[in-house]
């Protein structure tokens, strides 16, 4: 059982230390969040509202301007395997086929040629491409590839999964399956997982608390607990879930939550 | 350099009422134009040649030249045959690009990765890059003699800046998310290099070293025509002292081949090589 931590953290951009200048800019304010392994937050907010910095600040690519970004009490320096990033666009090496991107997180640990494409060979099965592993990464279409990203990350057996959009630029139809998907493998990694996404439907669905981030500077303006996630764990169908008038319900009341930081924005 | 830039080879933009126009005729591909180029030049060399236009002793008939060259394959011009000579010459290119490859890749990765190293070479880089290598050919000479090293460090120097050039730009052009994707999976600093920003910047190298292979030809000839006791430009240079054009015109059209065919297999090589430099 692991917590991801945020105390207090705020950030500048340029991150220049010691100098304010007029073109500095605060992008997040005073952000307190936690994530803790059984947990699935899901952050939302419009554009420019903080999302993915706030995502690069936990996978240790930015610095906090002020305030700490702890795992298990230990302050994040920079990224690490603890933290495994799955990107909007995918990010595979293209140099690599499936299963060897796949086998990268054991290559980099120093697990031998022959056990690390067997572990990932495994991998590839728990995502569903047994057969893949020799396709070169342009011969995978976009869900099969967001597939291998999180294969990718899974095999860097991380505590927490930091999810920037993964699912942002596939079809509908394949996104609504990928979001079962991405719901059942969370759960059997046993890893916590911090999602950006811009879809207040895939907060809902996927959350176990929805947080929504505000713009100019990005701050956690809202928080919500969300129980549709265990629902899909148990078997209910993605669709029945989302047509429920207590889905619906909630999906209308975040817009409203989102609707309002953006007017808010606009008389201050 | 096979860049079309003509305007008829670009796709054309359908228009309206198409249909109702009378079929054009297609127009002649690229192929068949520059074919017909090669069929206007070569005989209108020979006709000059023919009625004696232009002196024998300057423009060779097209016969003379191909006999020439069956000649030098079989038995030769100035005490080795087109194939020693021809080895010669690629001995020192391909010892070149080795050299040029080891230094070049190194000191690429250096500028590309390290604000310390681009400080260091970069001045170096940038004042070698335009010199024409004959400048310095006569100051090699005079450090490393005029032996086989002085040829093989000219040619790797005008191939040098090339690949240093296309290595750091590879390696600068990594794509931020590959290298972030990497870290985040738990690669040192050392793995981020190995794993991601080397295989990135291989096609990037694979260019800079086809550029490499086409200055580094045209100055090894150079060199060859200046300081060798072999090559296939020293061929050339000492069949124009005894005014023997045929030879001299069959040791050109050899350079062009040979120019064309190391283009073409560098080609492969990136094809073979870097399939997925294609799919980015």
């Amino acid at each position: 059982m692991s917590t991801l931590t945020f105390r207090n953290v705020s950030l500048r951009y340029p991150p220049r230390a010691g100098r304010a200048g007029a073109d500095e800019k605060l992008v997040l304010d005073g952000i307190n969040l936690q994530v803790a392994s059984h947990e699935l937050v899901a952050v939302i907010g419009r554009s420019g509202s903080g999302k993915t910095s706030l995502l690069n600040l936990a996978a240790g690519f930015l610095e906090p301007t002020a305030g700490t970004i702890t795992v298990d009490g230990v302050p994040v320096d920079g990224p690490s395997a603890d933290r495994a990033v799955v990107f909007q666009d995918d990010a595979l090496y293209p140099w690599l086929d499936a299963r060897d991107n796949i086998a990268l997180p054991f290559k980099l640990k120093g697990v031998p040629l022959a056990e690390r494409r067997a572990r990932a060979e495994q991998l590839l099965a728990r995502v569903g491409l047994a057969d893949a592993g020799d396709r070169r990464i342009w011969e995978l279409s976009g869900g099969m590839r967001q597939r291998v990203g999180i294969a990718r990350a899974l095999a860097a057996e991380p505590r927490f999964l930091l999810l920037d959009e993964p699912l942002g630029a596939l079809d509908a139809l394949t996104r609504t399956r990928m979001q079962e998907f991405l719901l059942r493998i969370k759960a059997e990694s046993g890893a916590g997982a911090l999602l950006i996404t811009h879809s207040i439907e895939e907060a809902l669905l996927l959350g176990t608390r929805i947080v929504v981030l505000s713009p100019n500077p990005g701050r956690l303006t809202a928080e919500i607990e969300a129980g549709f996630n265990a629902e899909v764990l148990n078997g209910a169908s993605v669709a029945a879930v989302k047509a429920s008038p207590i889905f619906k319900r909630m999906h209308a009341g975040l817009t409203g939550l989102i609707h309002a930081s953006a007017e808010e924005e606009i008389a201050a | 350099m096979t860049l079309s830039t003509d305007i008829e080879t670009l796709p054309q933009v359908a228009e309206k009422g198409e249909a109702e126009r009378p079929p054009k005729a297609r127009p002649l591909p690229v192929a068949v134009i520059s074919a017909i180029t090669i069929g206007v030049i070569i005989p209108a060399w020979g006709l000059a040649s023919a009625y004696a236009l232009v002196s024998p002793v300057f423009l060779p008939s097209p016969r003379q030249v191909v006999l020439a060259l069956y000649n030098l394959v079989v038995t030769g011009f100035v005490d080795a045959t087109l194939a020693e000579h021809v080895g010669a010459s690629l001995y020192r290119i391909f010892g070149a690009l080795i050299a040029s490859i080891l230094i070049g890749i190194p000191a690429g990765i250096a500028i590309g990765t390290s604000r310390l190293g681009r400080g260091i070479l970069d001045p170096i880089v940038e004042f070698l890059r335009p010199l024409p290598p004959l400048a310095y050919l006569p100051l090699i000479i005079i450090w490393v003699g005029i032996g086989e090293a002085s040829k093989i460090t000219v040619i790797a120097l005008s191939m040098l800046p090339s690949i240093i050039l296309s290595t750091s730009a590879g390696v600068r052009g990594v794509s931020k998310d590959h290298v972030n994707a990497a870290r985040s999976l738990g690669a040192s600093r050392r793995q981020v290099l190995r794993e991601v920003v080397l295989p990135s910047a291989v096609p990037s190298i694979l260019t800079g070293v086809r550029i490499a292979l086409g200055a580094g030809w045209t100055t090894l000839v150079a060199a060859e025509l200046v300081a060798a006791t072999s090559g296939i430009g020293f061929m050339i240079q000492s069949a124009a002292q005894f005014l023997v054009t045929d030879i001299v015109i069959a040791g050109i059209v050899v350079i062009a081949l040979i120019a064309i065919l190391l283009e073409y297999v560098a080609r492969q090589i990136e094809r073979r090589l870097v399939p997925w430099a294609a799919h980015r």
